[in-house]
C-alpha cells in the first residue's frame, strides 16, 4: 500500500523512539503525503507498525489539523487569516482565492486539483499575507500573486485535467 | 523554496549575535559553521563540570524565549543529578503563536547553532537523548534540520563518545500535524508519546518527570540557539548585553502596519517607541498608531500611550502585559480593536484542546460573544458578558491557553470598550469601509 521508499524510512523513523507509538503522527503524516489522505488501509497499517489498536491512532488523528481522513486537492492552499495577516489584506485575499477557484473553506475544486482552507498563523507573520501551497510558503501576496500562481498550476497540469 | 523572501529586517540598531551567521552564502552547511566559532563552545563545555555549565548559563540572565520568560538556567537546575529513568532535552519548534515568525530563520539559515546548544544543554544536564519538536507546517525546516543532523553525526559532533569525552548524545527531529496546544510543554510531551496533545496537570513539573516519565527540561529554539555563544563569550558578557535579570538580545517579529515588517535582533530592554518609530520605520502612510501587541496574541494589547517601555520581561510585565514570544504586532488608527478581539478569540477557540470545561466552553462562548458585533445580533450587555466570561477563564484552566485567550480579550475590552460600546450605537462597525489592505 506504502512504496517501499516508505517503508523504510518507517522503519529507520520508529528506531529512533525508545516507544514505538512516538513515531506514530510522523508516520500518519508521511503516509498522507503519499497516499494524498490518512485512508482506513493508512491507519491499519500504522498502526501495525507502532503496535496499537487502530481505534487509537483514529482517537489521535482526530486531534491534529493536518491530518485528513479524506482526500484533498493536489494542491491544498492555505491561507493564514490570523491577525498579521488579517491586518494585510488576509480576508479579502481569502475571499478572492474563493471567487477565483469557485469554492470555500475545506472544499474541493471538482477536478481535485485545489482545496482550499482558511488556516491559523503559518510563522510567516513578518511576510503577511501568507499561504501554503501543500508544504510551500508563499508570502507578500496580493490578488495578482494568486492569480499568477494558480495559473502557473494549472498550466502544469496535462491538458485533459483543465 | 519558491514564493517568500528573507524575513530578516536590516536595521544599524540591531546587535547581531545568534542571527550573525545567517546573511553568510551556505550559512547552514557544517563547513561554514565551522568557519566561524562553530562546536567551540561544545569543545569548551565538555571541557568543564555539568554543574558549572548549569551555573554560566544561570549566571548570563538567559530567559526561556517560548514565552514564559523563566531563567534557562535555573530550569536546568530542577533536573535532579541522579535518576533512575534516563533523561531528555527536547527542543520546542513548535512555534505557533500568532506574530511569531522567529525560530524559522533559526532553523533555516543557522541548523548548527541550534543542535549545538541542544548538545550542550544535554550535557548540563547529563541527558543522552534529545528531540527537536517541529511543527507539521514546517516541512521544509525539519528537512534543513535532518540534513545539519546527518553533517552533525558524520563528523563526530552527534553519537557516540562526543570529540573523544566519554559523552553520548543522540538528537533527531519529530514532526508534529498541526496543533498549537502541543506547543505548551507537556501537551508536546504528551504528542511527542504518541497521544492527543493534551496538557498534564503540574506539578509534576517536565523537570522531574517528563518525556517518558524521565527528567526533561524543554527550552525554545531561539533559547537554546543563545547557549553556545553564553559558554564561548561568558555569563558576563551575555548578561551586558541586555538589561538587569534579562540578559542577552532577542529576535522580535515586527509585523502588521508597519513600515519595514521583519525580525531584528536587538538588546533586551529595547524601547518599544523606538523599536516602531526607528527600526521599524513607523506606520505606514502616515496613519496614526492605536495599538500594539508586544509579545503575540496571547499578550495584553499596549494602546499608543503606553509604548515609552523597554521592552524586556520585568518593564513590559510592570505595566500589565508580557513579552511573551517576540511577536510585536502592530495596529494603525484604522484597525478596528472589535475584529481584532473577535479574531484572536476563533484562534483560541479553534485551538482550544477540549480537555478541561473553562477554557472549551469559554472560548467558544467568548467568540460567539465577541464576532456577534460584526455578523449580528450583539446585545448592550455583551461587553460585560465578555469580561465576565473571560474572568471565569482566567487561572481557573489546566494549562495557560486559557489565559493566554482571556487576557488579550480582558485589555481590549477595558482599553477599547468605547469601539464596542460605538458598534452597538451604529448598529454597524465604523471601521469596515475605511480598513484596507496595506499590503
Ligand atoms: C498554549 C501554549 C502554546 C505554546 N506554544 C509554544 C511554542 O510554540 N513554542 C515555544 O517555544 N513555547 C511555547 N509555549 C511555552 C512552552 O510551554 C514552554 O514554556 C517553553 O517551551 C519553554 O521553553 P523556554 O523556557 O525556552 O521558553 C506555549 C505555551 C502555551 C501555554
Ligand atoms: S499571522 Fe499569518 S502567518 Fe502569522
Amino acid at each position: 500500500m506504502i512504496s517501499q521508499t516508505l517503508s523504510r524510512k518507517f522503519d529507520q523513523i520508529i528506531t529512533r523512539y525508545p516507544l514505538k507509538r512516538s513515531a506514530m503522527v510522523p508516520l500518519l503524516l508521511y503516509a498522507q503525503d503519499e497516499v494524498g489522505h490518512v485512508s482506513d488501509e493508512v491507519i491499519a497499517e500504522v498502526a501495525r507498525r507502532v503496535d496499537v489498536r487502530p481505534i487509537e491512532v483514529t482517537e489521535v488523528i482526530s486531534y491534529y489539523s493536518m491530518l485528513h481522513r479524506q482526500p484533498v486537492g493536489k494542491y491544498n492552499i492555505q491561507v493564514c487569516t490570523n491577525i498579521s495577516c488579517m491586518l494585510r489584506g488576509a480576508d479579502e485575499l481569502f475571499d478572492h482565492c474563493c471567487q477565483k477557484l469557485g469554492i470555500g473553506h475545506k472544499q474541493t475544486t471538482p477536478d481535485g486539483l485545489f482545496s482550499l482552507e482558511e488556516v491559523e498563523c503559518l510563522g510567516a507573520c513578518c511576510g503577511a499575507p501568507a499561504m501554503q501551497v501543500n508544504y510551500d510558503y508563499y508570502e507578500n501576496l496580493t490578488p495578482e500573486k494568486v492569480d499568477a500562481l494558480i495559473d502557473e498550476l494549472k498550466k502544469k497540469e496535462p491538458r485533459s485535467k483543465i | 523554496m519558491p514564493g517568500y523572501d528573507n524575513p530578516m529586517g536590516n536595521s544599524p540598531l540591531e546587535v547581531k549575535v545568534i542571527s550573525k551567521r545567517f546573511a553568510l552564502p551556505n550559512s547552514a552547511s557544517l563547513d561554514v559553521y565551522l568557519q566561524h566559532d562553530g562546536y567551540q563552545a561544545l569543545k569548551k563545555a565538555l571541557a568543564t563540570k555539568p554543574e558549572d555549565v548549569i551555573n554560566e548559563v544561570k549566571n548570563s540572565g538567559l530567559r526561556g524565549r517560548g514565552g514564559a520568560g523563566f531563567n534557562t538556567g535555573m530550569k536546568w537546575s530542577f533536573v535532579p543529578k541522579q535518576s533512575a529513568k534516563l533523561k531528555y532535552v527536547v527542543c520546542n519548534a513548535d512555534e505557533s503563536e500568532p506574530g511569531t515568525c522567529k525560530d524559522r530563520p533559526l532553523m533555516e539559515y543557522d541548523p548548527h547553532q541550534l543542535i549545538e546548544g541542544i548538545i550542550i544543554s544535554g550535557y548540563a544536564i547529563q541527558a543522552h537523548q534529545g528531540f527537536i519538536y517541529v511543527r507539521g507546517e514546517y516541512r521544509y525546516l525539519l528537512e534543513i534540520v535532518d540534513r545539519a543532523l546527518a553533517e552533525a553525526y558524520a563528523r563526530g559532533y552527534l553519537g557516540k563518545n562526543l570529540l573523544g569525552s566519554g559523552f553520548d548524545f543522540d538528537l533527531c527531529t519529530h514532526t508534529g500535524a498541526g496543533a498549537y496546544e502541543c506547543g505548551e510543554e507537556t501537551a508536546l510531551l504528551n504528542s511527542l508519546e504518541g497521544l492527543r496533545g493534551y496538557p498534564r496537570i503540574k506539578p509534576p513539573f517536565p523537570a522531574v518527570l517528563g518525556l517518558y516519565g524521565g527528567p526533561t527540561v524543554i527550552n525554545n529554539v531561539e533559547t537554546l540557539s543563545n547557549i553556545p555563544h553564553i559558554i564561548l563569550n561568558g555569563a558576563g558578557w551575555y548578561a551586558k548585553l541586555g538589561s538587569p535579570k534579562n540578559g542577552g538580545t532577542r529576535l522580535f517579529c515586527l509585523s502588521g502596519h508597519i513600515s519595514r515588517p521583519g525580525i531584528y535582533e536587538l538588546p533586551m530592554g529595547f524601547p518599544l517607541r523606538r523599536m516602531i518609530e526607528e527600526v521599524g520605520g513607523g506606520v505606514p502612510r502616515g496613519k496614526r498608531l492605536k495599538a500594539v501587541i508586544p509579545g503575540g496574541s496571547s499578550c495584553p494589547v499596549l494602546t499608543a500611550e503606553e509604548i515609552d517601555v523597554a521592552m524586556d520581561y520585568d518593564s513590559v510585565a510592570k505595566i500589565g502585559s508580557m513579552l511573551g514570544s517576540g511577536g510585536v504586532v502592530i495596529m494603525d488608527e484604522d484597525t478596528c480593536m472589535v475584529k481584532v478581539a473577535g479574531r484572536i478569540m476563533r484562534f483560541y477557540a479553534h485551538e482550544s484542546c477540549g480537555w478541561c470545561i473553562p477554557c472549551r466552553e469559554g472560548t467558544s462562548w467568548l467568540k460567539r460573544l465577541l464576532e456577534r458585533f460584526h455578523s449580528g445580533g450583539a446585545l448592550p450587555d455583551d461587553p460585560d458578558t465578555a469580561l465576565d466570561v473571560a474572568y471565569n477563564i482566567l487561572g481557573k484552566t489546566l494549562c495557560p491557553l486559557g489565559d493566554a485567550a482571556a487576557m488579550p480579550t480582558i485589555s481590549i475590552l477595558q482599553k477599547f470598550r468605547h469601539e464596542f460600546e460605538e458598534h452597538l450605537k451604529l448598529g454597524y462597525c465604523p471601521y469596515e469601509k475605511k480598513a484596507v489592505s496595506v499590503a
